[in-house]
């Protein structure tokens, strides 16, 4: 699951831009900076956690959830958390 | 290892390495061994003319005592050197003349901003610029004073023999640990390369500066003392788990950036200064010779101090009620010690290796003539040039 | 230093509340700017690396990125314009226990503070020097930097940069660094690998960072999206590798478009005793 912190949000959309799934979109809503934070597509995240590290201001999180075992094998495949 | 016991100094392994309590030296060597006498750790320091001896004389001491030294790539690095060093715990000094201190003004600032305690000795030639580097003077003085931008209060001391010379070494180590700040010793050219004999002393008094005792989560880096001043914060060294953040920015006590808030930067800049000019009558030292009946006094200070006691010996065997005050404190000034003194005779005499630095100081706070003598070229003012002004 | 398998798996959140200044965020950069990642990927390494907090010191001069250590929640100094290796070399050597690691930026590693970059190589202490290349003096507003592209507008340059710029890499290997790696912000892992890898080199390792700046220097040069000038950084870079082997076995076509890139990867590894090693020698035949 992405969750997203939207205070920290500046609106670049490089984690959009960046996902190999294309599972985030920009949200309807705008934050308080005045920009449209991303939202999660449903059932399109791998937890490949790209968009983590890609995210410039620490607004974006991938938590482990029911889909932890397919999770945990594209993490084994980057090589990035073990 | 060297850098586990940075808050204790063996002072009778000092002692041995040091060698005969009794030395014929001269003073850049006595600063060195005041250095090491107070505890130095690290030194950091870049060769000029007339300072270059202090560099050599600790780097050839300060792995005997365990100490550091590195010689740096310029005065700049060497003051940076210092500071990084001061922030781990070590009691630090750098050395140089004019130009090299010109250089260090900029982390000199940074030195106030941040309050880390240094020891920066100022062996003077003329200036400006390279100016006679092999001859001595005292045109530092306000450089001393006034030489980084923004507000500041420095400490700066000037002695006038190799035994004072020792011995401010020892008290400008122990003052920027009280205060935490930057602290100068000024002497000259010629008091740097003048041998004299000295005496080691015994027993040193030394001052550590104030570390946290409550627990990380509770420790304001930068708000009030609780042990010691209370406009002087306690000092958690680096790698001690305090997690201290330090700017040359305008912070706030927590240390963290305040660069826009006026009020904040009042606070922090008044009381950085007032930590210092609140203990103004405790700080500035003052010998007095002769005062008692004095009509006039011989207001000095370093090496022309010395002239002006050659000047007082000849002028009282003349008959003349002359006296002598040498400051030795130059920053913070003794205002209200000026004053007072203007109050009780009719002149004052300033003579000075410049062109008039503390000259001013003195007609602004005294009440009676104030008169110059300066010389500058190298020369030692002469007591007969005082003399033609008493 | 822990060995690799015992260091903890954490998540980003646990990242962020394990070492990050929570007052401090949002943080100050730029929408678009490098620099989160930077911090991000550095605090990455320190974690896999099981560096203990306490006992590592950030320092950094002045510039967009010398801010970066104030957000991380460990002892850090935020000294004076290009000063902080020099401050650097007081740390390790008072106190080589520490391990200590430079946010330095292009201007204030090259520019005014490039003295003490090269004799802080010289020395060889046992640090990690992350250099965050934007190409532009970003803090004050976007003048030419020592690296600035020629042809590439600053305030300072409006006709385009006529000067030929620095490549910090080079000066890093030749003037004594051990360990020597340049990589882009948009490839996460292999910095985070880079960075680890320095921590873990005795001796001065440095690592460049490029880092796009879209305010102070996208804007002017024609890359009006974030996105254009993070491309722009792609089609710009190839792997030294790669590099080689074209180099070595292209044609004269592909062998032309070389002129072009700007080359990633590690480019040095090697060994020489620190300084902080050599004085303990030293003071070892004092004892």
């Amino acid at each position: 699951m992405i969750e997203v912190n939207e205070d920290y949000c500046k609106g670049c959309n490089l984690c959009i831009l960046y996902c190999p799934r294309d599972a985030l979109v920009e949200s309807e809503e705008l934050n308080k900076k005045g920009v449209h934070p991303p939202v999660e597509v449903e059932d399109r995240c791998n937890g490949c956690r790209l968009c983590e590290l890609i995210c410039p201001d620490f607004a974006i999180v991938v938590v482990e959830d029911d889909r932890l075992p397919k999770m945990k094998r594209t993490k084994k495949c980057s090589g990035m958390i073990k | 290892m060297f850098w586990d016991d940075k808050m204790t100094t063996d002072l009778e392994k000092v002692k041995e390495v040091l060698g005969p309590k009794k030395q014929f030296v001269h003073g850049d060597t006595a600063v060195c061994y005041g250095a090491l006498l107070a505890g130095c750790d690290f030194y950091g320091g870049y060769p000029i003319t007339p300072a270059s001896e202090i560099a050599e004389m600790i780097a050839s001491l300060m792995p005997k005592v365990g100490g550091v030294n590195i010689q740096m790539e310029d005065e700049i690095a060497s003051m940076a050197s210092i500071i990084g060093a001061s922030w781990t715990g070590a009691k630090v000094m750098t050395a140089t003349s004019g130009p090299g201190f010109s250089l260090m003004q900029e982390n000199i600032g940074f030195a106030y901003m941040s309050e880390t305690p240094a020891v920066v000795v100022n062996v003077q030639r003329s200036g400006p610029s390279t100016g006679q580097p092999t001859l001595g003077a005292e045109g530092d003085m306000m450089q001393a004073r006034y030489g980084s931008h923004g507000d500041y209060q420095s400490i700066t001391l000037s002695p006038n023999t190799i035994q004072e010379t020792l011995e401010f070494t020892i008290k400008a180590f122990n003052l920027a640990e009280e205060y935490r700040s930057p602290v100068f010793l000024m002497i000259s050219a010629d008091l740097g390369h003048m041998r004299e004999m000295i005496t080691i002393p015994d027993e040193v008094d030394l001052v550590y500066r104030k570390t946290p005792k409550v627990p990380p989560e509770e420790y304001v880096p930068f708000g009030k003392g609780k042990y010691g001043k209370e406009k002087v914060p306690e000092f958690a060294p680096f790698g001690t788990g305090y997690r201290t953040y330090v700017t040359g920015l305008t912070h706030n006590e927590f240390g963290f950036p305040a660069t826009d808030d006026q009020q904040d930067h009042d606070k922090l800049i008044r009381r950085q200064i007032e930590k210092i000019t609140d203990d103004r009558e405790k700080l500035t030292d003052i010998e007095e010779r002769m005062m008692d009946d004095a009509e006039i006094a011989l207001v000095s200070y370093g090496i022309a101090s010395r002239s002006a006691l050659g000047a007082l010996k000849i002028a009282r065997d003349q008959g003349k009620k002359v006296g002598y005050f040498r400051l030795k404190t130059i920053w913070p000034f003794p205002k209200k010690k000026i004053n007072e003194l203007s109050q009780k005779v009719d002149k004052i005499v300033v003579p000075e290796m410049n062109t008039g630095h503390v000259y001013h100081r003195v007609k602004e706070y005294a009440d009676c003539e104030v008169k110059l003598v300066s010389k500058i070229g190298g020369e030692i003012i002469s007591p007969k040039e005082i003399l033609e002004e008493v | 230093m822990a060995d690799k398998n015992e260091v903890d798996v954490i998540d980003g959140k646990q990242l962020q509340d394990k070492y990050l200044r929570e007052e401090m965020m949002p943080h100050i950069f730029c929408n678009g700017c490098g620099l989160g990642n930077v911090l991000d990927y550095v605090l990455w390494a320190v974690e896999k690396e099981g560096l203990d907090l306490d006992k590592t010191v950030f320092l950094s001069g002045i510039g967009c990125s010398s801010r970066i250590p104030g957000y991380i929640n460990a002892d850090a100094l935020h000294t004076t314009h290009g000063r902080a290796l020099a401050f650097a070399t007081g740390v390790k050597m008072a106190n080589p226990d520490l391990n200590v690691i430079v946010f330095t930026g292009d201007g204030d590693c090259i520019g005014i503070g490039g003295n003490h970059f090269i004799h802080a190589l010289r020395r060889n202490l046992d640090i990690t020097v992350i250099a965050v290349n934007n190409y532009i003096y970003g803090m004050t507003g976007g003048q030419v930097a020592p690296t600035t592209p020629e042809g590439h507008i600053g305030t300072t340059a409006p006709y385009g940069n006529i000067e030929p710029p620095f490549d910090m890499c080079e000066m890093a290997k030749a003037a004594g660094a051990t360990y020597v790696a340049r990589w882009p912000v948009f490839r996460p892992h292999q910095p985070i690998n880079s960075i680890r890898e320095g921590i873990r080199n005795k001796g001065l390792s440095f690592i460049e960072m490029m880092s796009p700046c879209t305010t102070a220097y996208g804007r002017r040069n024609r890359f009006r999206k974030i996105e254009d000038l993070w491309a722009f950084y792609e089609d710009k870079t190839i792997l030294i590798e790669e590099y080689d082997k074209i180099d070595r076995f292209g044609t004269e076509e592909e062998k032309e478009e070389l002129d072009d890139k700007i080359k990633i990867g590690v480019f040095k590894r090697s060994t020489r005793k620190p300084l902080e090693e050599r004085y303990r020698d030293l003071l070892e035949e004092f004892k």
